[in-house]
């Protein structure tokens, strides 16, 4: 048994988790357990069940076994204390509404049932388009909004949450380079803060630059941990199989980017 | 011409009920509706409608009564089964929800007909009349159903203005309002019990069978107008009303035309002129833009080739 101070102080633990849909487990007997503050990667290949890890802390898909404790509480009574950002691909986006109208709906939590936003929310939710540059946006209607501007409301909605923790699934999917730098930014302005940051991440360049706690995932955890002595490429090796081939230093700038192909 | 249609809205006694509930059938299939199409669940309704014809036969069986709220609780109780199955069958199997809607769609609708047939047969001729719920038969209405209906209806839009914001947040993300604590499901629920009100309402009217149009097409033409949810909320309401009201007057005053079907074809010109003309989606401006901005092109390009400056 874990002692209970280690799971109050952790803003996220899994104990033996195990999500199956079907007969086929999606995530085996998953311990993790991420410490406050850090900007947290959970990287893998294609169905390794991280978005699968993400939603069910989030209680959005059923666990076949094993808990989750968000800050040392069932998730549904620290929610809160929690933002999440969904892959952006999961809502249809000529949905008729203005970017601003978006950002609000991560008030909505905290507006309770009923209750309407009003000239403070949609103050908050301004502040938030500005933090991730799109203020200009405001206005827009969200079809109009390229791919980037598109996970750029998404995230100034997570912000709104104002939360201790944030989940997000994939932001830099398919993005262009000034919507990643804003990510980027917000990210580690958020850690300054004093924020946890736990990022579903496809893109193996970038994970030493990006982030500093690695939890490497393919149903099983392979390996979590500092992002030096867990993404290490024998670890990377275990988690992707055979199909990273030859991966020789992961030492930042000097990896041949051409083998370090996520899967996308 | 004029001035006579709208004194026999006021004061013919049968074109004035038709026209009401026509109209209560267009607000409320049109508010419905905007959820149903932004959510792409316009099949839904129409596997609704369709499954609340067994459940009229069953009621008249049961109850050897006519009277239209005891049939429109027989229809609501088998939609909202219809409803229940679809959604389960989904949850449980493996089979996809346009699968199950087609299962169950026809499943109810087949059982209906054999029970109408079976009803017209065994009942004598005077009950001969529950077939026009298939297509409607809204000459038929009287006052007292209308008011009935009215109340279903005022009840359903008050549902929805004060739940406005949740089925805003579920119709846009449903993982999103689930990860905020809001009960999705059972939020899911009520918004298509709210669809089998508007069934309800409209099975005098259009009937069974001819329903999705006025739950569907309300909402897609008015998504052509606007990119404001509660604009197009009102939109609907109002596509789906002018097409009750304008159905039942050319059906009143031209005798002979059956009122539902008629409804159906005034929503289907809305829906038309909308699709083609609406300033910002519709395809004959934007064929013309892109004239336009082709001609442009071309001319610019003659220009450069000719050595003068852009």
């Amino acid at each position: 048994m874990t002692t209970a101070t280690t799971l109050n102080q952790s803003p996220v633990a899994v104990r033996d988790l195990t999500v199956a849909y079907r007969e086929e487990p999606v995530l085996w007997d998953v311990d993790l357990t991420v410490p406050e503050g850090r900007l947290v990667a959970i990287v893998g290949p294609n169905g390794a069940g991280k978005s699968t890890l993400i939603k069910s802390i989030l209680d959005l898909v059923p666990r076949t076994s094993g808990t989750v404790s968000v800050y040392g509480k069932p998730y549904k009574e620290n929610r809160e204390l929690v933002g999440y950002v969904p892959q952006r691909g999961s809502v249809d986006w000529d949905f008729p509404t203005t970017s601003l109208d978006i950002v609000q709906m991560g008030l909505y939590g905290k507006l309770g049932w009923i209750r309407r936003p009003g000239k403070k929310e949609r103050r908050i939710a301004y502040e938030c388009l500005e933090k991730v540059g799109m203020e200009d946006y405001a206005d827009r209607q969200i079809s109009q909004l390229s791919g980037g501007q598109q996970q750029r409301v998404f995230l100034a909605r997570a912000l709104a949450q104002d939360a201790e923790i944030y989940f997000m699934d994939e932001p830099f999917a398919g993005v262009d380079a000034a919507t990643e730098a804003a990510i980027v930014n917000v990210m580690r302005d958020l850690r300054a803060s004093g924020k946890t940051l736990i990022i579903v991440h496809h893109n193996l360049e970038t994970v030493l630059e990006y982030f500093d706690w690695v939890v490497l995932l393919n149903v099983q955890v392979i390996a979590s941990g500092p992002a030096e002595e867990a993404f290490t490429l024998e670890n990377i090796r275990k988690a992707y199989g055979g199909r990273i081939a030859a991966l020789n230093s992961l030492n930042g700038p000097e990896v041949d980017s051409s083998v370090l192909i996520g899967d996308d | 011409m004029v001035p006579e249609i709208l004194s026999d809205l006021v004061f013919d006694y049968t074109l004035r009920n038709v026209a009401l509930g026509s109209a209560l059938l267009g607000i409320v299939g049109g508010v419905l509706g905007t959820f149903a199409v932004l959510r792409r669940q316009g099949l839904l309704g129409d596997a609704l409608s369709h499954t609340a014809l067994p459940g009229i036969a069953i009621a008249f069986l049961l109850t050897n009564s006519k009277a239209p709220l005891v049939l429109m609780l027989g229809a609501a109780v088998a939609g909202w089964l219809g409803t229940l199955i679809i959604i389960n069958l989904v949850r449980e199997t493996r089979i996809s929800e346009d699968s199950a809607l087609g299962i169950v769609l026809t499943v109810f609708f087949g059982a209906g007909i054999v029970l109408l047939t079976y009803i017209q047969h065994n009942r004598g001729a005077n009950q001969a009349g529950l077939d026009k719920f298939l297509f409607g038969q809204a000459a038929t209405l009287v006052e007292r159903t209308v008011l009935q209906m009215g109340a279903v209806g005022l009840v359903a839009l008050l549902i929805v203005a004060v739940f406005y914001k949740e089925f805003k947040l579920l119709s846009f993300d449903p993982e999103f309002t689930a990860s905020l604590g809001f009960p999705v499901r059972w939020l899911d629920v009520v918004l298509t019990s709210l669809i089998v009100a508007a069934v309800v309402i409209g099975l005098q009217t259009v009937g069974v069978v001819l329903m999705a149009a006025m739950l569907i097409g309300p909402a897609a033409a008015a998504r052509q107008w606007t990119n404001q949810l509660g604009v197009m909320i009102f939109l609907s309401a109002l596509f789906g009303a002018t097409a009750g009201v304008a159905g039942s007057i050319i059906s009143v005053q031209a005798a002979r035309i059956p009122t539902g079907p008629m409804i159906v074809l005034c929503m289907t010109a809305i829906v038309l002129v909308s699709i083609l003309f609406a300033p910002a989606r519709g395809i004959v401006w934007e064929a013309i833009r892109l004239r336009r901005a082709r001609k442009r092109n071309l001319e610019r390009r003659r220009a450069e080739l000719r050595g003068e400056p852009a």
